[in-house]
């Protein structure tokens, strides 16, 4: 009986993950072929990226600000404080500024597009657009997708952006100078670092916009249905930016 | 439509996780035959109107519109079959982030052949058709149960489709606006649409259709005029019109069982 349990936990795996992959080669195709809805694109971009900046800026504030507390109080004893500013830069841009902000956005864009596309399905909106002759792949999903590709990284560029300036601001209660601070930077970094920096919330940017399309438009059972999918996008794509961060990663090392 | 048989379903199977919702199904609709299928809940009337239009796929069996299966055809071969018909949704299923001119006119939008005046003025004209002309600007949010249904018809009509299929129409509407409903379709009729409708609204059905198909048990065991359907001995059908005590009980048995 377990063997047949998880031999059809498997095969349903498999089944989704093929469902998974087929939306995002078809989404992926349809980004470059028109009508490219560019108001509905420029509408997914505000909703993205004007609206995830507060959260992104905050988050990286205070990230920023406690990198540099726990730094300064770690580089202390060794009089190596003034590299204070180069060890939250590489942190921030390398790891937690891409990691951070995909994790804000997946929590309150993913989960607002499966909501949309799932109340859409269980309100027979997906039917009706179907009926009136809409690719539904090209219209909803290719334009959230180009949306995040676009946004996620430059949002990630902010919350690096403003770590470093919140890791400045507890520097300077330490008397480090401007100068110093922002020396230390490029001590730390190589250009690689930058290629990182973008590549990777523009991956985790796909993985939230699929997964949130992908389980919006597999609801079913109404509005607690919807429910469910909310919550099965936030853990999912969640779950799949930290194990992908780490292969990424390997990846960047590999070709240093 | 060739030979007065444009749509056809014949044999077709659909089941859902093992159950059978249909069951070597067949149903003809002819031009000018205006239709109502009648059934208890549950019992894949809708379901019906989804494999008619292409939006499930049948287990086996054919759907033929215009003399072609369209059980086998792509999306872009279903939305040239779909020109044919339009569809008026149960919750009227308006597009949320458009106003009522832009769900009208959504069709024409996406074509994109019509100039935005054009448009403007066939979106006009169909509002006017159902009494709305003032809610272009409204959003589906702001209106009432019975004008969203009302736009969604202006919607199916903007289409100029020679079916316009209902799907519970007056469901949760009041008197008021079953009434406007009804007149509604027989305008449409009046106009040349020939309408199939799935309801359990006896009154609606008997206002507006010229023939009834009735459907128990996966399978369909009446077609027929007015008259025949009212004459019928079918015991699911007498039991319809007639609902008993044990009929309530079997009915919550099926409905647990399903």
């Amino acid at each position: 009986m377990p063997v047949r349990f998880i031999e059809n936990r498997i095969l349903l795996f498999l089944a989704e993950l093929q469902k998974f992959a087929a939306l995002a080669v078809k989404a992926l195709r349809r980004i470059f072929s028109p009508p490219f809805y560019g108001r509905e694109f420029f509408r997914q971009l505000d909703k993205i990226g004007v609206g995830s900046l507060f959260i992104v800026c905050l988050t990286g504030l205070f990230t920023g600000m406690v990198m540099a507390l726990q730094a300064l109080i770690q580089l202390r004893p060794f009089g190596a404080t003034s590299y204070v500013g180069g060890m939250v830069a590489v942190t921030m841009i390398k790891e937690l500024g891409p990691v951070l902000s995909s994790l804000m956005v997946a929590g309150r864009v993913g989960s607002a597009i499966t909501a949309e596309l799932g109340t859409m399905v269980v309100t027979e909106q997906i039917d009706a657009m179907r009926v009136e002759g809409t690719d539904v792949v090209k219209r909803l999903v290719a334009s959230r997708l180009k949306a995040m590709l676009v946004a996620m990284p430059l949002l990630a560029i902010v919350t690096d952006t403003v770590a470093i300036s919140g890791g400045y601001i507890i520097a300077s209660g330490y008397h480090i100078s401007p100068l110093m601070y922002w020396k230390s930077l490029p001590q730390f970094m190589r250009f690689q670092d930058l290629i990182e920096a973008v590549a990777k919330p523009t991956f985790f940017g796909f993985l939230i916009a699929m997964i949130a399309c992908h389980v919006g438009l597999g609801v079913s059972g109404g509005s607690e249905g919807v429910g469910t999918a909310v919550k099965r996008t936030v853990v999912l794509a969640s779950v799949f930016i930290l194990i992908s961060d780490f292969f990424i990663t390997k990846i960047f090392i590999v070709f240093r | 439509m060739a030979d007065g048989c444009g749509i056809r379903m014949e044999r077709v199977c659909y089941s859902v996780g093992g159950r059978s919702i249909l069951r070597d199904f067949d149903l003809s609709l002819d031009p000018g035959v205006n239709r109502t299928i009648l059934g208890v809940s549950g019992v894949g009337k809708t379901t019906i109107l989804k494999l008619l239009l292409g939006l499930l796929k049948p287990d086996s069996g054919r759907i033929i519109i215009e003399e072609e299966d369209i059980a086998t055809l792509s999306e872009g071969g279903l939305a040239l079959a779909r020109k044919h018909i339009s569809i008026v949704f149960q919750g009227g299923a308006l597009f949320d982030s458009m106003t009522v001119g832009e769900n009208v006119g959504y069709r024409m939008l996406e074509e994109g052949h019509l100039a935005e005046q054009e448009i403007d003025a066939i979106v006009r004209e169909k509002l006017g058709f159902v009494g709305l002309e003032k809610a272009i600007n409204l959003y589906p949010a702001e209106l009432s149960g019975g004008m969203k249904k009302r736009v969604a018809i202006a919607r199916a009509l903007a289409a100029d489709p020679e079916y316009i299929f209902f799907d519970e129409p007056t469901t949760g509407l009041d008197p008021i606006g079953v009434y406007n409903i009804q007149q509604l379709m027989l305008r449409l009729q009046g106009e040349g649409k020939t309408t199939l409708m799935v309801t359990h609204d006896m009154h609606t059905a008997f206002a507006v259709s010229d023939r009834f198909s009735f459907i128990h048990e996966a399978q369909l065991v009446f077609e027929g005029t007015k008259s025949e359907l009212k004459e019928s001995s079918i015991p699911a059908i007498r039991e319809f019109f007639a609902p008993g005590k044990e009929s309530l009980f079997r009915y919550v048995e099926s409905e647990e069982s399903a």
